[in-house]
């Protein structure tokens, strides 16, 4: 299936998990936020947040600013 | 000089010097900078995760520092809509309740947008943030945003990353003499100085970020802003004398050589 992570298109195995994308990209841990179609996905809830077609993820994390 | 803690809705924190993490040159240098300054609120910002560098992270860093409490700010919004979001967000990643309300449509000044920021702020302060508006040095701007529940307010000394003082200092008065949260200067500090001057209007604390992270050496410059607060600060709860349009001697003007022949006059 097509998803978009960041603004990029991703071809991923159908069915998969919010939690299984984030391993995939190295994205582990409380060091992320998550929003799926503009949801925030609290990070107990990614295992449970089956991805479908055309899904726009944005994973998210701090960096420095003023 | 006795404990002088201020209070951002119901947390308190000692040290009046937040520091911003932007423009510091690696973490190593930026996390020195932060100990130097001896802040208690450090501000960051939202970012998409970067694939490529996966470890290129601040939130381990930042949050393993003791006593140092994250300020998650909103830059990058452009509306209301946008800023609220990112607290949202923010809150999510760190479950810090402070919130930098930062909405600047336009790249060119980064000047706030009083407007978006005023409602951002009362939605987000309605969900329970600590809300920090970055605003323009408005008085009325000011008041609104404390009728909607503000935990302070950040009036600008002048734009973002420019460095030219306390170009507001006269609107700063009249905002800190009828504001009932604190008042702290965001942005546009170049000198340790500019701090002390703001400590000494009664500013509450200041924000400093590019005059610490742009420096030769940034922690021995946190170090000086600090000091800089500290002195500022103890003037002002000392109490500055009162200005005058005319000299006042503070030694006695009589003659001892020939006061009989001399003709003084009473000061004016």
């Amino acid at each position: 299936m097509k998803v978009h992570v960041n603004g990029e298109a991703m071809e991923r195995p159908a069915g998969e998990t919010l939690a299984d994308l984030l391993a995939a990209l190295g994205a582990v841990g409380g060091r992320v936020a998550t929003l799926v179609n503009d949801d925030v996905v609290p990070a107990a809830a990614r295992t449970a947040q089956t991805l479908a077609e055309n899904d726009r993820i944005e994973i998210l994390t701090f960096a420095g600013g003023g | 000089m006795s404990a002088d803690p201020f209070q951002l809705g119901d947390l308190t924190f000692t040290s009046r010097l937040l520091l911003g993490t932007g423009k510091f040159s690696d973490s190593a240098t930026m996390l020195r900078a932060i100990a130097a300054s001896g802040a208690q609120i450090v501000t960051v910002a939202l970012r998409r995760f970067n694939r490529a560098q996966p470890e290129d992270d601040l939130f381990g860093p930042l949050s393993r520092l003791p006593g140092v409490t994250l300020m998650p700010n909103t830059s990058g919004a452009r509306d209301a809509a946008e800023a609220i979001r990112a607290a949202r967000i923010a809150r999510e990643l760190c479950g810090s309740r402070l919130i930098k309300v930062e909405i600047h449509p336009n790249p060119q000044h980064l000047l706030p947008d009083a407007i978006e920021t005023l409602e951002a702020a009362k939605v987000l302060a309605a969900e329970g943030f600590l809300v920090m508006p970055y605003m323009p040095a408005d008085p009325v701007l000011a008041k609104r945003l404390e009728d909607v529940g503000v935990a302070s307010v950040m009036p600008l000394g002048a734009p973002i990353g420019s460095g030219q003082g306390l170009g507001t200092s006269e609107m700063l008065r009249i905002i800190i003499e009828n504001s009932r949260v604190p008042v702290i200067v965001d942005a546009g500090l170049r000198a340790p100085s500019e701090a002390a001057h703001a400590m000494e209007m009664g500013c509450a604390a200041v924000l400093i970020n590019s005059a610490v992270a742009a420096a030769e050496r940034p922690a021995d410059m946190a170090a000086a802003f600090a000091q800089a607060v500290q002195a500022g600060r103890a003037a002002y709860r000392a109490g500055l004398m009162p200005r005058r349009a005319t000299a006042s001697a503070t030694s006695p003007l009589t003659s001892f050589l020939k006061e009989e022949t001399r003709n003084l006059r009473p000061e004016t």
